[in-house]
């Protein structure tokens, strides 16, 4: 099967927005086969990382490329996995705490802020607001060069605080848990305050169990952000022993320069934890997306 | 990426004060005064110190001299701005060129991604068998990370060893196009990753407000004998509006903020061409020691995009009216 892995072309232009089936066989096939021409698209460049990350050296540089390993060959995560000068495990170990530190961070932040701004009364609340939502439309990379000054003045360079810290403070996750709570009915609150709970008991115990569904698109939303985040991390992690596995790719490459199995088994050594999760949590992370975008 | 705009979402609902506290007394006595603040005091340090400060610090960075070598960082005043505006200065090339890679790569990402997502979510809009697992197909590069996707592309993409060449040569196109080392490839290589990369997560934004669109105004346009393109011209694109919105201008600023696909697969050839503003600030305050400089850099680039966005809302607006 032969697919141009660029420029997919857009949709029949005779698809209306409606959701009706279309009608007949051969629009059936016609749908069908684009579905599947695209689906190729999307997954083939996947496809071949895996590919690739098992053949040999010698089978991967073959002009023209072969299409399947042979043999297949574990040389490529053998490279990644006893190696002394770039331990990939211990970045991935990193990425794994620092990514799930970050999360939690997040959500155990945001959760309390965004509860106490939805559904308690104090002073300076609206303006308060207006200040973590106004940041939204400061772009991150802006602050990069201030960020890395704090850092570097709370000596965290080079430390994994610096991947975990910094980028927890998600304006984003107080807005969105904020709406959230705001669409949690009072009733239920009420009825605790009858029973003599205190604020931290509602909030521990009637809105958190609530709102599993929003923290735990948070919590994966982070955690992926985190798992993935490169800019960063390449300019404040540089020792061996504490980089992640994005930066860390990035000297794997530069050591193996065109050793394309062994940097595609690395892609693929930090593809799967995500790709698990996307596939666990897919209707979470899509609705959150299309949630975040537009409801608010 | 997605973070900025919400807030153009929460400006909507602007908090009503709600019903808080219906029985004020009996609610006072069990939260204190200090129950809030004690609720916001963990998100607000870190707010305080990660998001607040360096705002102001950015400010303050860029009116010195800010050298992490240099023992002084004395007072310039608008100097390290003038800089980037006066042709004379050394960095005001470097610069300039950035702000045209970052450009260029804007110009021709956003049509594409604004388009190409939309087609995907009509095609996934219509109801069929296995509708859902050909979504999470089209939405799954974009849950891997730059790193991943650059170094996948830059394998995929080199002229000799790569599937794209290969699969050119297969159907009779030339096989030894140089997609990262020379221009206009390397352009079209870094717009088409990315477009392979995001457009699902565009596409899954257009479903829902599609979702949205109420069904009788289709089928009330179908008895009046509109043609699907009239549907799609008349009823779908003005139910859009909030949401093309929405994708513009995130795509924008996501696309104004591209860095890892310059800097991992045509790593800024051929020379420096490809490199954009995001790595020339980054380089310029953390590899050359100018800080204040960056910041200044970082600010313009700041406002440049505020520029862009609200003209953005504005073009909306009027068609609005």
């Amino acid at each position: 099967m032969t697919t141009p892995t660029r420029a997919p072309a857009p949709a029949p232009a005779d698809a209306p927005a409606t959701g009706r089936a279309p009608g007949g066989a051969l629009r059936r096939t016609a749908l069908y086969a684009t579905l599947v021409a695209l689906a190729l698209v999307f997954l083939l460049p996947l496809l071949w990382m895996v590919i690739t990350s098992l053949k040999t050296y010698t089978g991967a540089q073959q002009i023209p490329p072969t299409w399947l390993p042979d043999p297949i060959s574990g040389y490529g995560y053998e490279q990644i996995l006893n190696n002394s000068a770039n331990p990939v495990l211990r970045w991935f170990a990193n990425s794994m705490l620092a990514a799930t530190a970050h999360a939690l961070l997040v959500v155990a932040t945001a959760s309390m802020a965004a509860y106490a701004l939805a559904r308690m009364r104090f002073r300076g609340r609206g303006v308060l607001f207006a200040l973590i939502v106004g940041t939204l439309f400061i772009p991150p990379t802006s602050l990069i060069i201030p960020n890395f000054l704090i850092v570097d003045e709370l000596n965290w360079i080079d430390t994994l605080s610096v991947v975990i810290v910094p980028g927890a403070a998600s304006a984003f996750g107080v807005f969105f848990l904020r709406q959230f709570f705001l669409s949690l009915p009072r009733e239920l609150e009420e009825a605790a305050v009858l029973d003599g709970a205190n604020q931290w008991q509602i909030f521990w115990k009637v809105v958190l169990p609530l709102s599993r569904p929003a923290l735990a698109t948070l919590v994966v939303l982070s955690f992926l952000t985190n798992w993935n985040d490169f800019l960063w991390p390449i300019f404040v992690l540089f020792s061996p022993e504490t980089l992640t596995l994005p930066p860390g790719l990035g000297l794997l490459q530069g050591s193996y320069v065109t050793d394309y199995p062994v940097i595609m088994a690395g892609a693929v050594l930090a593809s799967v934890p995500v790709l698990i999760l996307f596939v666990l949590a897919q209707r979470h992370i899509i609705q959150g997306v299309s949630r975040s975008g537009l409801k608010g | 990426m997605a973070d900025v705009i919400e807030a153009g979402a929460a400006r909507a609902d602007a908090p009503p004060p709600a019903a808080d506290a219906p029985r004020g007394g009996a609610r006072a006595g069990r939260a204190g005064r200090a129950t809030p603040y004690l609720f916001l005091a963990p998100y607000l340090l870190l707010f305080g110190v990660f998001g607040l400060l360096p705002i102001l610090l950015g400010l303050w960075l860029s009116v010195h001299q800010w050298d992490f070598q240099l023992p002084n960082r004395p007072f310039v005043g608008l100097d390290n701005y003038k800089e980037l505006f006066s042709s004379d200065s050394a960095v005001y090339g470097d610069w300039w060129q950035s702000v045209r890679a970052t450009a260029i790569f804007t110009v021709f990402a956003v049509p594409l991604l604004v388009v190409v997502p939309l087609g995907l979510a009509l095609l996934l809009n219509r109801s069929f068998p296995g509708r859902t697992f050909f979504r999470a197909i089209y939405f799954a590069p974009y849950v891997l990370g730059v790193a991943v996707i650059g170094l996948l592309w830059r394998f995929l993409l080199d002229a000799n060893l790569g599937l794209v060449n290969r699969i050119a040569g297969m159907v009779g196109l030339p096989a030894d196009t140089p997609w990262v080392t020379a221009v206009p490839w390397a352009w079209v290589s870094l717009v088409g990753v990315t477009v392979w990369w995001t457009s699902g997560f565009n596409a899954v934004i257009y479903l829902a407000g599609l979702q949205d669109i109420p069904q009788e105004l289709y089928e009330a346009a179908k008895v009046d004998g509109a043609s699907a393109w009239e549907r799609f011209r008349h009823v779908t694109l003005p139910g859009l509006r909030p949401v093309l919105l929405f994708v513009i201008t995130t795509t924008v600023l996501a696309s104004a903020n591209v860095f890892g696909q310059s800097f991992l697969i045509t790593q800024g050839a051929p020379g420096t061409e490809t490199r954009t503003v995001v790595w020339f600030i980054v380089e310029e305050g953390l590899r050359d020691n100018d800080a204040g400089r960056a910041a200044a850099m970082s600010i313009v680039f700041a406002l440049m995009l505020a520029v862009v966005s609200i003209a953005n809302f504005r073009l909306f607006r009027y068609r609005e009216d």
